[in-house]
């Protein structure tokens, strides 16, 4: 890693530090402190796996799709576990959902996403394979048929299954499933991993099918794994905070426009250190500086349709 | 050399090529003529793996392109598709670095940035190493997909349509660095071309293709003729000679000029083979 790559790593690390130490220290009296910090250490984690699965999985998807507009989330992935969440709530009912264990739970919901986002990439990437644009668009119908669907059932359902259903619809960064961190960290720290160790590859991979194909990258296969880690990672923070839109983007925007180079070693962890940042310096201000006057998801929702809109209006749409 | 046999595809169901059989050889400049919608391109993308084979062999220097790891193709050849757009921001000496990745996959060594190095200076690129890709001319970027393919270091490179988009001077360039590569460094070079004329001033061998068959092949003194050219592109075409190489006059037919409509008689009518 040159220089300025390192400085800016090292940069977004102590900014990381400084906002987590105010946000495990602020304000923090005589009483209970071991019970606190607990409390506090544990929403930390949380962010910080929420956002660096989010920065990454974005910036991978976005080098996949060759386009610095797209989401995951436009491609339907959070939708779908949306969907699955639903589905499950409606045929288990609010008893069985709740008596479920927790992590199995989740290990196997992420399985099943990373299965349902190889198959239906599988499928249509088996046979055109060349035709992103494509793929792309499918994603974008699949997502609204995930979120009709979801809509459906919900309306089907009676009304303290909805309840449930609402909770994991909705983006909430202030209530995170402690009993799911374990396990969430895990995946999420496995992905990443596996996404540096990609990172040459996918430098290549970003520079299109006929180039990449000609250097001897096996390009297919490598789309289909990328695909899969992304599905993983936005399992992860779906499952922790719910769906967000647009702040993959607000993140993955931010990594390319300060890394200096485009390099992936030094864009991914770029990425996952400034949705870090993000999330953890945001949560301090306004639910402790704040006093919850305001929330998180939506303002970071609405700098994210904010950047959105004028990635739009600049006309850079790649 | 590049061996192809019984080779066919379709698009589809529109038949693109038809039972090809057709030897390349090694250090040589060849170009594949003909006119639009002959097959030329598929060809290329063919055997350059950009494409599946459906039917048929491609062998390159005894690798069979069906068995062989796509990796150990990337050492035997290099492709320059029509494709220069890249996605990520790049600069000219990072991409022409890309060229050497399929030696080192992701951990260049010394040898490796020489060869960055010894390519941007074959290509006049050291003033432009340090500028954004989309911060240069479009033939500016065109030299520099070139450098990469030349760093890559292989016996082969493939070009589809390298002139598209270049002015006079700098296709004229183009063609001379190819013709260099072939001389001087002993590659071979396989490049799809729409003006003949520059196969005619350049080339060793030239393959004329029409229908997705090979309708003729050999020195452009065999095939850049009157009725082989004539019958190539469906029309009458007169060749003179300029420098000892044959002249293609395929701007207008002699006659036309003075008279709007040419007598219908006045064509020649020669088939080939």
């Amino acid at each position: 890693m040159d220089r300025p790559a390192a400085t800016l790593i090292a940069a977004l690390l102590a900014l990381l530090a400084a906002s987590s130490l105010v946000w495990m220290f602020q304000g923090i009296g005589g009483g209970n402190r071991g019970f606190i910090l607990q409390l506090r250490g544990t929403k930390l984690a949380g962010l910080v796996v929420v956002g660096a699965a989010v920065g990454i999985a974005t910036v991978l998807f976005q080098t996949v799709a060759a386009n610095r507009v797209l989401t995951p989330s436009i491609m339907g992935f959070d939708a779908l576990y949306v969907l699955l969440q639903t589905a499950l709530v409606a045929t288990l009912g609010v008893a069985g959902f709740a008596a479920l264990p927790g992590a199995a739970k989740f290990l196997a919901e992420v399985a099943v996403m990373s299965l349902l986002a190889a198959m239906l990439f599988g499928t249509l990437l088996g046979k055109g394979a060349k035709d992103i644009p494509r793929t792309i668009l499918t994603g974008v119908i699949l997502g609204v048929l995930f979120r009709s669907l979801s809509t459906f059932l919900a309306r089907i359902m009676d009304p303290n299954a909805f309840a449930v259903v609402q909770s994991v619809s909705f983006a909430s960064f202030g209530s995170i499933d402690a009993a799911l961190l374990p396990a969430a960290g895990a995946i999420a720290g496995l992905c990443v991993a596996g996404a540096m160790w990609l990172a040459p590859r996918l430098d290549v991979l970003a520079l299109g099918r006929e180039v990449a194909v000609s250097l001897g990258l096996r390009f297919d296969r490598l789309v289909l794994v990328t695909l899969g880690l992304v599905g993983m990672l936005v399992a992860v923070s779906t499952a922790l905070v719910g769906p967000v839109a647009f702040f993959g983007l607000l993140v993955a925007g931010l990594a390319h426009g300060l890394a200096p180079s485009a390099r992936h070693a030094v864009l991914l962890p770029a990425a996952g250190l400034i949705g870090a940042v993000i999330l953890v310096a945001g949560q301090t201000l306004f639910e402790r500086l704040m006093g919850q006057t305001a929330t998180l998801s939506v303002v970071v929702e609405f700098a994210g349709g904010l950047f959105f809109l004028f990635l739009l209006l600049r006309g850079r749409v790649r | 050399m590049i061996r192809i046999n019984g080779l066919s595809h379709h698009i589809g169901a529109a038949p693109i090529l038809h039972d090809i059989d057709l030897t390349l050889p090694r250090g040589k400049l060849v170009a594949l003529i003909g006119p639009n919608g002959a097959g030329k391109s598929t060809l290329l993308r063919l055997v350059a793996r950009l494409e599946p084979v459906q039917q048929g062999r491609i062998e390159i220097d005894g690798l069979d392109l069906s068995t062989t790891p796509t990796e150990r193709l990337a050492l035997a050849m290099a492709v320059m598709g029509q494709q220069t757009h890249i996605a990520s921001r790049l600069r000219v000496a990072e991409l022409v670095g890309f060229g050497r990745w399929p030696h080192h996959h992701g951990r260049p060594r010394p040898a490796d940035r020489a060869a960055v190095r010894q390519a941007l200076a074959a290509f006049d690129l050291e003033p432009l190493a340090h500028r954004f890709l989309d911060e240069v001319s479009g033939g500016q970027a065109q030299r520099a997909h070139l450098a990469m393919t030349f760093a890559q270091g292989t016996d082969w490179l493939l070009l589809d349509e390298p002139l598209n988009n270049l002015d006079m001077a700098h296709s004229r360039t183009l063609m001379a660095r190819l013709a260099d590569l072939v001389r001087g460094s002993g590659r071979s070079v396989v490049t799809v071309v729409h003006e003949v004329n520059y196969a005619a001033a350049w080339a060793d061998h030239i393959v004329a293709m029409k229908d997705g068959r090979i309708v003729a092949e050999g020195p452009p003194e065999t095939v850049l003729t009157e009725p082989v050219l004539s019958a190539l592109y469906d029309t009458p075409i007169e060749v003179s000679r300029h420098d000892d190489r044959p002249l293609v006059l395929h701007h207008h037919w002699h006659d036309q000029l003075g008279s709007p409509f040419p007598k219908a008689a006045d064509a020649p009518s020669h088939l080939l083979h």
